[in-house]
């Protein structure tokens, strides 16, 4: 039996920029750009459901983000996920990835109890790929990065084809692991219909906080014990629940800061037009002949 | 702040004993980073007879190399190479830190930055040495770490001003390798390793590597082609061009992802970047990544059906039209010319 822990993350969809988003000073309006479940993360689901379905053990999903991230939580147990929990708190704005590492690696040792820690390699609203890294260093454990392949897992160890620069290793790890995949290593299994329809109503402290707006703190309590009667809560960790180092979470834990943001100003080449005939083509060798760009 | 060493470092990334080319790139970058800031420059080397290669480090401007060579050391290992770095950079707390942005850089960069608490940018495509003034405060000789972000919409410059060790990652390409014609002396300092039975979680049961064929940074005529081509049958025409002028075929990240092209032929951010002769981009939008890669080629030859399409804003030379109608053309006269 193996626990596997899935760190996903709610994306801007970056490949979907139109001028609506860009603001004149250059920086993007996040509101504007519809979020994503990253895809890479998605993957990584999947390895830990295989992993599941091969020897048992729980998956646990894992998301540091704000409240709305709550939607790709759903997804996960969508997709069979055992348990979907929400780290999330304005102390953890602004986090780099050194912030963010600290964050989801304490999370990880409250959860505790796992085999393997599966995630992304990268997130696309930033391509770091640092962020499975960092948290495995702070968790002690190792890591398998790029990981393209489950080749076997058994008690105690586990076999994974990963990447190389020019070709690709297998690799052997005694557990627990960190594993970062890539996006083309498995395809994720669709939601089952049976699991939307059970988890659909799922919701975390702050959507049922929200729901009950209006009524006693009595009326929240009862709520939350309704959805966890169920099956339908989704636990909420926040920096006091981990008992975090507040100096190193968020803005205040993040190392790296953005100096300077500039939309991209293209260089204002003028190009020489060049005519779309057998007459433009001629004397445009011509010029690269002479240039000696050509020949 | 925390105490620090006034020294640039970069990491000496090695297959088979011999340095990654971006090793060598980011020694030159840091060369001259470290002139600014009037301190030393070192290599740090690991791996299993690497002593050569660290005299080698000197030809591109380290005033000292740390090795670490031991037999175990021979290919890389995320937790050996990682626990090797933490303690070399906890004992001397280099200013900067430099990586290749390759598979090994981002396996370890992070691992190492994470233990030092220090900030690490990935995939710069520029560094700077400059004084810095951030929210009321000033900061001598800071590492500005430039990259595009959010998409390549955007070119962010980020600093880590308050931790002792600035980290970046930089792919292969993006900075030019320049050897020193007079080699600085050599001097190698030895560092011990002492193998723990923690460094051997993962062993290696196979490796298959092939050193990649194509080198379309030594290329001096490249003609890529875009997502806008349309389809994998009509990038032939791509190759068609390439074969008649002698040039490289690549292509952009939509291109090798739509499976046009394979992925050791892209070009820009996330693949190599040249600086040919002559490029030609065809069906090619010019979204920045791709110029980030592309943009300091001599000539560049834009030809796109949209008028519009950024990439004629750092083309020399642009032709509005289907690529289907205008490589044809081009090839034609082409031909006439060279009878």
């Amino acid at each position: 039996m193996h626990n596997s822990i899935v760190l996903v993350k709610q994306v801007p969809d970056t490949s979907n920029i139109s001028g609506t988003v860009m603001k004149e000073d250059g920086t993007v309006n996040r509101s504007k750009l519809s979020a994503i479940f990253n895809f890479e993360d998605k993957v990584a689901l999947e390895f830990a459901l295989q992993v599941k379905d091969k020897c048992g053990g729980k998956v646990t999903a894992v998301t540091m983000g704000p409240p709305r991230a709550s939607d790709i939580l759903r997804e996960c147990l969508y997709m069979g996920a055992d348990e979907a929990i929400l780290i999330t708190d304005r102390k953890f704005a602004g986090a780099d990835t050194l912030a963010t590492s600290y964050v989801l690696s304490e999370a990880i040792k409250k959860i505790g109890n796992y085999s393997f820690v599966f995630a992304g390699r990268q997130a696309i609203d930033g391509d770091t790929a640092q962020v499975g890294p960092q948290t495995a260093e702070k968790l002690g454990i190792p890591q398998i990065t790029y990981a393209e392949e489950i080749i076997d897992v058994s008690d105690e160890c586990i076999r994974i084809r990963k990447k190389i620069d020019g070709g690709y290793e297998i690799l052997e790890s005694k557990l627990p692991l960190m594993i970062t995949v890539l996006k083309d290593a498995a395809q994720p299994r669709p939601f089952s219909a049976k699991r939307v329809m059970a988890y659909k109503g799922a919701k975390s402290l702050l959507e049922i906080e929200k729901m009950a707006e209006g009524n006693s703190l009595l009326y929240v309590d009862k709520l939350v014990f309704e959805y966890k009667e169920r099956s339908l809560f989704i636990p909420t960790l926040t920096a006091e629940d981990l008992q975090m180092d507040f100096s190193r979470c968020g803005v205040k834990g993040s190392p790296t800061k953005v100096y300077n943001i500039e939309s991209v100003v293209l260089s204002g080449n003028d190009p020489e037009r060049v005519e779309n005939s057998k007459a433009g083509m001629n004397s445009l060798i011509d010029k690269l002949l002479e240039d000696r760009i050509l020949g | 702040m925390e105490d620090f060493s006034n020294e640039v470092w970069v990491f000496i990334e090695q297959r088979g004993g011999k340095a990654a080319d971006v090793s060598f790139e980011l020694l030159s970058k840091g060369r001259k980073l470290a002139d600014t800031m009037k301190c030393p420059l070192k290599s740090v080397v690991i791996g299993s007879d690497v002593k050569q290669l660290a005299a080698e480090t000197f030809r591109y401007g380290a005033d000292e190399s740390y090795v670490v060579d031991h037999a175990e050391l021979k290919n890389y290992a995320t937790l050996p190479y990682g626990r090797i770095l933490n303690e070399l950079v906890d004992a001397h707390r280099p200013r900067v830190f430099l990586f290749g942005a390759t598979i090994i850089g981002r396996d370890l960069a992070p691992r190492v930055a994470s233990h030092t608490r220090s900030g690490l940018t990935a995939d710069c495509t520029d560094l700077q040495i400059s004084d810095v003034t951030y929210i009321g405060t000033e900061y001598k000789n800071l590492l500005l770490q430039i990259r595009p972000a959010f998409g390549g919409n955007i070119v962010a410059t980020i600093i880590a001003p308050d931790t002792a060790v600035q980290m970046a990652t930089v792919r292969e390409g993006v900075m030019e390798m320049h050897p020193l014609p007079q080699p600085h002396p050599v001097k190698i300092t030895e560092v011990p390793y002492v193998p723990n039975e923690y460094d051997h979680l993962i062993s290696i049961i196979e490796q298959h590597r092939e050193e990649s064929k194509v080198n379309l940074k030594a290329a001096p005529i490249i003609v890529a082609g875009g997502y806008g081509i349309g389809s994998k049958e009509k990038f032939k025409l791509i190759q068609d061009l390439a074969h008649t002028i002698g040039g490289e075929v690549a292509g952009s990240r939509a291109a090798v992802d739509a499976g046009f092209v394979p992925h050791e032929r892209q070009v820009g951010q996330t693949g190599v970047t040249v600086r040919p002769k002559l490029y030609f981009a065809i069906g090619i939008s010019g979204a920045i990544q791709h110029r980030a890669g592309m943009q300091e080629s001599k000539k560049i030859i834009a030809i796109n059906t949209d008028p519009e399409a950024p990439i004629f804003d750092i083309a020399h030379y642009s032709i509005v039209g289907d690529a289907a109608d205008v490589i044809p053309k081009f090839i034609e006269a082409y031909k006439s010319k060279l009878k």
